[in-house]
């Protein structure tokens, strides 16, 4: 199992639904966000290109953060989805360090956090809260592995691309283009 | 003109607009432990060859420091958690991929070491002292007889300790600053050479005076043909690494790097090493000085600067 999730760049707005989402949903504390919008304005006037992202964390598949972890707080669980155990977490900094998208914040009571993908709502077979509420529908998730799945069958049909593949981290987050 | 304008919706405390995660206490724990595993070396290095007669500052005097400088050093790694409660963490499981880890159990190696390696010159260094209780007496000659194993064990494990300080930022390829593995070798050798700087303070004899200000020149020279291949290293690369070099040369840390590191903390002590050489009458306290100081400075800077280069936005 292998867990992804696309995202429609020509289908967002940016109107933050994602963001607000995330944030009741997994009580992130004020002023942090595990999801974000970005907005790339690209070209010379008056022939501009934009696109609008919703981005997190990208559950790479070789992920410095977990393996830079000093006590083993940062890990993989089942479908390859990158978490946190707050109470093994010493609170070092090195993972935020090394992660080339800087999805990672310190949490205000010490440890650190990031998107998990909603995993206790993904166990329960439900989609993550940003998934859910998107009011363009942009953003799909599922399983990789399994060719009928969502995110599979997008995949299949439109061009995509990941952010900077170079720095080798294998990001599962695929943007729709 | 071509264009590229980004904002992002992310706002994150201590992440943007660029990462400010590590503040005073990661360089001053960089550099406490390159300087520890400098005077440590010195210090292996003369007992292993036998000349403790000739270098009695390096082997007894200095050392005396060195527990200091590494409690120092770990309270600062404590100081930098978010998350202190939970610091036992770090020493219940051993991560070889991760430099943090091991780094902390290379340090749980050497500063007993250190204790152990004071203790047994306390003495030497201080005629009139005494152990409280008689069975310290028999743990010190104990040390004694195998002091040898222990310069040896000293000698490999500063080694690995003064490289590991420069690993702890090399191995993040995440800041493209810091990803080049010259990072190692520089904390390596400004390690050795604020450690030699250190012996030229405490030094009495003319001996130890000129060797270690001789070592400290030779350690220059190597910093700053690692400094000169540094740059060569980025420039080459690509533009994330471009980018990065670019912080100094041109960029905000250009001063800061070229006046303070490089001509405060290495070009000047070389010449007034190489005028003392020429039997020029040079306080060598001043060169010491300003090479103990330039490596403080060298971590600051590195840790700071490279916090401000990333891949992304
Ligand atoms: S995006 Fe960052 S935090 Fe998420 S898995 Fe990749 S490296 Fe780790
Ligand atoms: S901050 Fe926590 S999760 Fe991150 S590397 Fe340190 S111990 Fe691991």
């Amino acid at each position: 199992m292998r867990y992804a999730m696309a995202i429609d760049t020509k289908k967002c707005v940016g109107c933050s639904d994602c963001v607000i989402a995330c944030q009741t949903e997994n009580n992130v504390p004020i002023g942090y966000c595990r999801d974000w919008i970005v907005e790339v304005t690209d070209g010379t006037y008056p022939q501009l290109e934009m696109e609008i992202r919703s981005e997190r964390c990208n559950h790479c598949d070789n992920s410095p953060c977990v393996r830079c972890c000093p006590t083993g707080a940062s890990h993989i669980v089942e479908g390859g989805i990158v978490l946190v155990t707050p109470n093994e977490c010493i609170g070092c900094g090195a993972c935020i360090a090394s992660c080339p998208y800087d999805a990672r914040y310190p949490h205000p009571d010490g440890h650190v956090d990031k998107c998990t993908f909603c995993v206790h709502r993904v166990e329960k077979g439900q989609q993550p809260a940003c998934v859910g509420v998107c009011p363009t529908n942009c953003l799909y998730f599922g399983d990789l592995d399994d060719p009928k799945s969502e995110v599979s069958e997008i995949l299949k049909t439109r061009k995509y691309k990941t952010l900077i593949p170079q720095a080798g981290t294998e990001p599962q987050l695929y943007f729709l283009i | 003109m071509r264009e590229e304008i980004i904002t992002s919706g992310r706002m994150n405390p201590k992440i943007d607009p660029y990462l400010n995660i590590w503040h005073w206490e990661i360089p001053i724990y960089l550099f406490l432990g390159g300087l520890a595993a400098g005077i440590l070396f010195f210090a292996a290095f003369y007992t292993i060859n036998g000349k403790e007669k000739d270098f009695p500052t390096a082997i007894e005097k200095t050392p005396l420091i060195v527990p200091f400088l590494l409690v120092i050093g770990l309270i600062s790694l404590f100081l930098d958690l978010h998350h202190k409660l939970y610091f036992w963490r770090l020493y219940t499981t051993i991560r070889l991929e991760s430099p943090m880890s091991w780094g902390a159990w290379v340090l749980m190696i050497v500063t007993p070491l250190s204790f152990i390696w004071a203790a047994i010159h306390l003495k030497k260094v201080f005629p009139s002292f005494k152990w409280p209780f008689p069975w310290l007496d028999i743990i010190e000659e104990f040390f004694i007889k195998y002091k040898k194993v222990i310069a040896w064990a000293m000698i490999i494990s500063s080694l690995i300790l003064g490289m590991y300080t420069g690993i702890l930022l090399s191995a993040f390829n995440a800041r493209p600053l810091w990803n080049t593995s010259i990072l190692g070798p520089l904390f390596l050798v400004s390690g050795l050479s604020t450690g030699a700087a250190m012996n030229i303070l405490f030094a009495k004899t003319h001996l130890e005076k000129k060797t270690f200000s001789t070592i400290d020149l030779a350690l220059i020279g190597v910093e700053l043909f690692l400094i000169v291949h540094l740059f060569m290293g980025l420039l080459a690369s690509t533009q994330v690494q471009i980018d990065a070099a670019s912080l100094f040369l041109g960029g905000s840390y250009t001063a800061a790097f070229w006046v303070l590191v490089v001509l405060m903390g290495m070009v000047i002590p070389a010449i007034l090493e190489i005028l003392e050489l020429w039997k020029f009458k040079i306080p060598l306290f001043v060169p010491a000085l300003l090479v103990i100081f330039g490596g403080i400075l060298l971590r600051f800077i590195i840790t700071f600067a490279g916090q401000t280069s990333r891949w992304l936005y």
